[in-house]
């Protein structure tokens, strides 16, 4: 009962701070929908009629679109037909293949901010990861059988993304180089090598004047959950789950997770204690990059099946957000990626049905990080006491 | 001017921090408030100064009921606060860091008028007996003169109630006895002192009434003449507690730490440590005394692996240590009391229990092949809460949320909850009430009759008497006598811990 409250109290923060910035999204519609705000002389109710409703069939078109139509899956699953049960429950799939990197990448933060690392390198690690994939499935084309080629491709993505990771930490560890700028520089870095990988026709696919990869699902793939046309979901998935539980038990039961939270929380009292700072900071770092690399290693040999430049499209930024949104919990990661895969998801089908502009959704994911991120503001903004200071026992 | 505070209630969430409580100091009185920490003073004196409004009760000065939304009205009605952090712009000199914020000006543009503040400081410096250079930049000024320039700082302001907030926690024993001078030149002129502090010397020395204040109610009352520290110590601590723990004479053994001309740097890459000797023997407590900043915190980070040595030997048990890292010393049985239990001793976030196996976590019981056993660490954690009777809700509380006094025993049962032979104990009492002193100290004992070598460093020359076998004086680096016995005598210790030499003091 007790853990019960408390994981309530945990959660109320940021599930509030959720709920506040959907309604200051709401807001936002309301007063850019200008056609329907100049009624407001002639015709107030219409108008504020007009409003609600814009906001409700723009979140409406959002929530059909992260997580399908409960009524049309129905339907499909009766009708028994493969083609409209694929239709219908593609939003549901399609929000987990969104949130699948954000898990992977999302761990990653949680390890290195739980170390006291701030790896701002999430993007960089994850598509130097893909690159390693990429490069490791084309080098065994041909020459080995296709289960090999995923699980060696796999561990090359993670290794390199580790590696790339592990740089960092290294210079830090080393030399004091801090961190957040060496990430960030890491990150254009890395896209820079990419785009070099990209320009050798070893990678790059036929014909094409992009810099994007053969098509790499042709001969290694991973494999899907369901066997239904056009559903991408795939056990990548499943295996990001699987690291949630390897991180949450990797953090809280081995010795070495004791030692990367004791030198994130105090690295002075880490070292009175004789653990090795420096040696946490490189472990966090490879193991956060090595995550983020494994993310980018299932997107090209599984959801999205080529690796591109602009592959990542900012999820090592975004995990960053929903890391902090999570507490740095692991289960919380992933629930925190889940509602922005399905934030992402949700937000295609509102621009198309709605005409609400997608890059709405990244105006409400930054209020979501700006108010986890001053959670005095969100207890102003509700009314919530502070909870009472834990009354010093007495001696 | 008289002050009088009638009732006052101030309630947090979840403390009652001051439970209505009353006080009053005539004019030219000094009202000594001593108390442990979280007895309420500083929120008391907060009020006082304007920084909390009670829930309840008033503010009387010279019998009018006084409302103070800020300080700055505090200050307007006579009542000035010296803190115990100074706080002054190093750049400035005196001149300019007591006028900041009360300048006079002149001219259109407001030009500050130095000449002006600057005669002001030096009529009040005289009449007050406060030695200050107006002239002498505040980063140049020893702590005990900053003070004086605190001090300044209130009585330019006109403040007739002056509050001292802890003020010898910087000073040395020669520093104090100045600041007790000029407690009593204040007190000719008129002027009210409430002096707040948790020694039961100082304020026998100086208060002519004592409020002993207790979890926020004022415990007891009384006169100097007419009590004695043993009284005010149990009034403070709602029982009967022993000052000077009882100990036998020290049988020392082996020389457990032996350290030869050690010289160590500071994070400043200055020598800290400038050609220390020193031996410890196992069955005796070495007492390290000094005014803080003379090499203490180099010496000890020196001997627990912390800090890279310029030059010089040390070993324990024989075994050489110079370039020996905080885990292997810890693993020859050292036990390290840090300085600074916060920063240094305790990961405030995380739990007792995992605070419990901070330095031991690696070793079995507590793990086997990198794995927790999570029961073994509960189990241990729970005894070690028993035996050393930390009082916590649950080993699940996160250290940041029990008493300063608890905290460090958490530290101390952590620490001894290993084979010990030698322990380093850094200001190991610092800021703890006088029941958690006397519990410290109580241990310690015990560990020099099991055997262990202790080197306790302390700034206080109470403790160093009271626990110190032998007592080792620390100044600019370097030890500058070695007491024991009937030579260890206040006035001795004192005088070395000034810098004088033990001949010529002697003399």
């Amino acid at each position: 009962m007790t853990k019960l409250v408390a994981l309530l109290r945990r959660g109320a923060l940021p599930i509030l701070a959720v709920v506040t910035a959907l309604l200051f999204g709401a807001i936002v519609i309301v007063i850019t929908d200008f056609e329907n705000l100049s009624r407001l002389g002639s015709d107030p109710l219409g108008a504020i009629g007009g409003a609600i409703g814009g906001v409700g069939s723009g979140y409406g078109a959002m929530l059909s679109g992260a997580f399908g139509d409960p009524g049309r899956i129905l339907t499909a699953l009766q009708s028994g037909s493969q083609k409209d049960i694929a239709t219908a429950i593609r939003p549901l799939t399609e929000t987990l293949v969104a949130s699948s990197p954000l898990i992977f990448a999302g761990l990653g933060v949680a390890i290195s901010f739980r170390a006291g690392m701030f790896n701002i390198g999430g993007d960089g690690q994850l598509i130097i990861g893909a690159l390693g994939a990429t490069t490791t499935a084309i080098a065994l084309a041909g020459n080995a059988p296709a289960p090999v080629i995923l699980v060696a491709a796999i561990i090359a993505g993670t290794v390199s993304g580790g590696l790339w990771g592990f740089v960092p930490g290294f210079l830090k560890a080393r030399t004091g180089a801090h961190e957040v700028i060496t990430t960030i520089m890491l990150n254009y870095v890395a896209a820079q090598v990419v785009l070099f990988g990209l320009r050798s026709d070893f990678l790059r696919a036929p014909g094409s004047g992009q810099p994007i990869s053969k098509v790499l699902t042709t001969f290694v793939d991973v494999p899907s959950i369901l066997s239904l046309p056009a559903i991408r979901l795939d056990y990548g998935f499943v295996v990001a789950l699987v690291m949630a539980v390897i991180v949450s038990w990797l953090l809280f039961r081995t010795t070495k997770g004791y030692e990367l939270r004791a030198a994130g929380f105090n690295m002075t009292a880490a070292r009175y204690a004789g653990m090795s700072a420096g040696g946490s900071m490189m472990l966090a770092m490879f193991l956060s990059g090595a995550l983020a690399g494994m993310g980018g290693s299932f997107m090209v040999i599984g959801t999205v099946g080529q690796l591109s430049n602009d592959l990542s499209g900012g999820i090592g930024f975004n995990a960053i957000a929903l890391a902090l949104l999570a507490g740095l919990r692991p289960s919380g990661v992933v629930l925190a990626a889940l509602l922005f895969g399905a934030l992402t998801t949700g937000g295609k089908l509102m621009g198309i049905q709605s005409g609400i502009p997608f890059d709405l959704l990244f105006f409400v994911q930054a209020l979501v990080i700006m108010f986890v991120a001053a959670p005095g503001l969100v207890r102003t903004i509700w009314r919530i006491k502070t909870p009472p200071v834990e009354a010093e026992v007495a001696t | 001017m008289r002050l009088e505070l009638r009732d006052i209630t101030k309630r947090f969430p979840g403390v009652l921090a001051n439970d209505g409580i009353s006080i009053s100091a005539d004019r030219g009185e000094v009202l000594g408030m001593l108390g442990e920490n979280g007895a309420g003073k500083t929120t008391l004196m907060n009020i006082l100064s304007g920084l909390y409004r009670p829930d309840s009760g008033e503010i009387l000065i010279d019998g009018q009921s006084k409302v103070f939304h800020d300080p700055a009205d505090a200050i307007g009605a006579g009542v000035g606060m010296v803190h115990q952090h100074f706080m002054l712009v190093p750049v400035f000199d005196v001149v300019e860091a007591v006028a900041l914020g009360a300048e006079t000006v002149s001219g259109v543009l407001g030009r500050f008028d130095r000449a002006v503040a600057r005669a002001r400081i030096v009529a009040l410096s005289e009449q007050y007996g406060l030695d200050v250079d107006p002239d002498a930049r505040i980063e140049n000024l020893p702590v005990g003169v900053r003070q004086r320039v605190e001090i300044l700082k209130a009585l330019y302001r006109h403040s007739d109630i002056l509050v001292l907030d802890e003020p010898s926690a910087v000073l040395t024993p020669l520093e104090t006895e100045e600041l007790y001078g000029i407690i009593r030149s204040l007190k000719a002129t008129g002027t009210t002192v409430i002096f707040i502090t948790h020694k039961l010397n100082e304020v026998l020395e100086v208060a002519d009434k004592i409020v002993v204040l207790r979890r926020g109610r004022v415990a007891g009352t009384a006169i100097p003449a007419h009590t004695t520290r043993q009284e005010l110590a149990n009034m403070m601590v709602g029982r009967d507690v022993e000052l000077v723990v009882p100990k036998g004479p020290a049988s020392p053994g082996e020389v457990v730490l032996s350290i030869r001309d050690l010289r160590v740097r500071d994070d400043r890459l200055e020598i800290a440590v400038d050609g220390v000797d020193l031996d410890v023997r196992a069955g005796e407590i070495v007492a390290i005394a000094g005014v803080q900043g003379n090499g203490q915190t180099e010496l000890v980070e020196a001997i627990v692996g912390l800090r890279a040595i310029d030059a010089g030997e040390m070993s324990i048990g024989g075994e050489r240590i110079e370039h020996a890292t905080p885990r292997h010393i810890a693993d020859l049985g050292v036990a390290h009391i840090p300085e600074d239990r916060g920063r240094d001793g305790l990961i405030n976030q995380m739990t007792v229990a995992e605070n419990y196996i901070l330095d031991t976590y690696h070793r079995e019981p507590y793990s086997r092949r990198g794995l927790f056993d999570l029961r073994a660490v509960a189990a241990r954690a729970k005894q070690g809460v028993v035996d050393f009777d930390i009082r916590t809700p649950s080993i699940e509380t996160t250290a940041a949320s029990l008493s300063g006094g608890n905290q460090q025993k958490v530290v101390v049962a952590r620490e001894f909850s290993r084979p010990v032979r030698l322990v380093v104990a850094a200001q190991p009492t610092r800021g703890l009430d006088v029941g958690s002193i006397e519990y410290i100290h109580r241990r310690l004992v015990e560990q020099r009759d099991a055997g262990a070598a202790i080197l306790i460093v302390c700034t206080e020359l109470d403790e160093v008497l009271a626990v110190g076998d032998r007592v080792a004086v620390m100044y600019e680096g370097r030890i500058v006598g070695v007491l024991a016995g009937a030579e260890a005598t206040y006035e001795a210790i004192g005088l070395l811990m000034g810098g004088a030499h033990f001949g010529g003091a002697a003399a």
